[in-house]
């Protein structure tokens, strides 16, 4: 059975070969920086799961030390901008075949390996199909394109290089963020914060409440990074005692609006880095916060509109 | 009135958290640092908050797979993806920045609803081919870009991605946020249906597509403007 050990291997291997690319790379003032940082970073992929936590614990903490006071460079990529238009002239549509296989085949594999078994064993770890179904699928894709194409062999690492420096340290961390929500919740942080919230707002009209519970969920969203982390806090503090029990509210409207507010939250954090910040890395802007921006206006008018709409739908009973 | 007890120390990851972003320093220092107080202030010792933080990064692993698509990708970009994308907008006499992004953003939620959340993406969609195409078709109108307006189309490419696939997926009945919400009521003793959860995610959705298109629609006369001011200035 492929199960997701077997896709860090994959990332480990990859990680490897981007920082050998680096070592390599005289280009590169800071070329033993990156080299450290992608090579601590494959062997959390390649043995992380076998090495014991405190370890681990001390190769992030190498990584992070790396990243931030010694510093990431960034080699030089040669290739003129005319080459890339008189290759993008000579192949045409045909670029977009490999481009494509990617979202078309993690689909298509989504639903089909959950029905695939040989001998009565799920062919891949069922829980966890989609991120398995995206490696295949990019496998495939590159397949396709090294067909294609045929450059050397050593071109899609050396490729993944320079996107992976161009992303930077930015590309770490939503997984260190992901790994401080978990500490957070291990240490209570959420029913804190809605003992806070219960203590300082007067919470006795409807209106008031579902204010509250909305709110709230956007501003836990934003500071944990993840509405998921902030719905059962704010569910089980504010809106399951006041919304559904004292005022007869109706819980799967509740919810399902409730929810939906802390995704206005994930508009507008850089703690969601990986939908805020990792795309100014890979768009190559300038400011970190430029995607925020533009959704800022959405997140909050979008807000304001969940709490008419939960203070309209969820008492009509 | 007796008032709960609230144990503030343990918000000591949030306060580093937002001072650390305020100071603008280097992010994973932030999160690390961060990460090691909140489990002092919850009362391991020192070699358990390092282990706790290890675990932690290990098992969140599965958010990196993404970084998988970047060999096809930059072998596809070397090869002259992005201006071959750039280059087919510009052949449509039609295209618009607006258009583009409006057309994207009604696929990118209907595909989201339908349980398709992988059909987008920052690193497999937008970067190779959404923002080129944005990109493109603002060249057809305006001609030579100045930097801040090109910056500006693709930072509207990323949002995009982002707000059509947040308000369509909660529409579809096996994501997780729908799972986690459904858990978690069985736990309090309150049975919800899936689906029930999906039909009231629609009068949000309808709102987002209603509120973001509506500034998409003016994005159009802005990238105008500020094309020819800095022409005016030029």
């Amino acid at each position: 059975m492929i199960t997701l050990e077997h896709i860090y291997w994959l990332s480990g291997l990859m990680m490897a070969g981007v920082a050998i690319v680096n070592f390599r790379d005289r280009s590169n003032r800071r070329r033993i920086n990156n080299a450290a940082f992608w090579g601590i970073y494959g062997i959390t992929f390649l043995i992380g799961s076998r090495l014991p936590d405190a370890v681990n614990g001390f190769l992030v903490i190498a990584m992070v030390l790396v990243a931030s006071i010694r510093g990431l460079g960034q080699g030089v990529d040669l290739t003129p901008a005319e080459e890339r238009e008189a290759s993008a002239r000579r192949w045409g549509n045909k670029l977009f075949i490999p481009a494509l296989t990617i979202p078309i085949l993690t689909v298509a594999g989504t639903f089909a390996f959950k029905r695939f078994t040989v001998n009565g064993v799920a062919l891949v770890d069922v829980k966890q199909v989609t991120v398995i179904a995206l490696a295949i699928a990019t496998l495939v894709a590159l397949a396709v394109g090294m067909l294609l194409l045929r450059p050397a062999l050593s071109a899609p690492i050396k490729e993944a290089r320079r996107l992976l420096d161009a992303v930077g340290w930015a590309a770490v961390l939503p997984q260190m963020l992901a790994a401080l929500g978990a500490l957070f919740a291990l240490a209570g942080v959420g029913n804190v914060v809605s003992g806070l919230a219960q203590r300082w707002i007067p919470l006795d009209t409807p209106l008031v409440v579902v204010t509250t519970y909305a709110v709230g969920m956007a501003v836990f969203t934003m500071i944990m990074g993840n509405a998921f982390a902030a719905f059962p806090v704010m569910t089980a503090g504010i809106g399951l005692p006041l919304i559904v029990q004292k005022f007869g509210g109706d819980p799967t409207i509740m919810a399902a609006i409730g929810m939906l507010s802390g995704f206005c939250g994930t508009l507008m954090t850089p703690m969601a880095a990986n939908f805020n910040i990792v795309p100014t890395a890979l768009l190559e802007l300038p400011d970190e916060n430029a995607v925020i921006k533009v959704q800022i206006p959405t997140a909050l008018i979008l807000l304001g509109a969940n709490i008419l709409l939960m203070n309209f739908l969820v008492f009509r009973r | 009135m007796v008032l709960p007890y609230v144990p503030v120390f343990s918000l000591i990851g949030v306060v580093v958290v937002v001072v650390g972003f305020v100071l603008r320093i280097n992010p994973l220092l932030v999160v690390t640092v961060a990460g090691l107080a909140t489990g002092v202030a919850s009362g391991l010792g020192p070699l358990e908050v390092v282990g706790a933080f290890g675990k932690a990064f290990i098992t969140s692993r599965y958010v990196a797979i993404v970084w998988l698509v970047l060999p096809v990708i930059g072998l596809l970009e070397h090869a002259g993806l992005k201006e071959r994308a750039r280059a087919v907008v510009s052949q449509l006499r039609a295209a618009t920045v607006t258009r583009v992004l409006l057309v994207y953003f009604v696929i990118r939620q209907i595909t989201a609803a339908l349980g398709l959340t992988s059909l987008g993406g920052h690193a497999q969609m937008v970067r190779p081919l959404i923002a080129p195409m944005a990109e493109g078709a603002a060249e057809n109108q305006y001609g030579k870009l100045p930097t801040a307006t090109r910056n500006r189309i693709r930072a509207n490419a990323a949002a995009v991605d982002n707000i059509a696939l947040f308000f369509g997926e909660d529409i579809f009945i096996a994501i997780g946020s729908i799972l986690l919400i459904r858990g978690f009521l069985d736990q309090n003793g309150i049975h919800v249906e899936p689906t029930q959860l999906a039909i009231w995610a629609i009068p949000t959705a309808l709102c987002a597509f209603i509120i973001h298109c509506t500034r998409l629609l003016f994005l159009d006369r802005r990238l105008r403007r500020e094309v020819s001011e800095n022409a005016e200035a030029a």
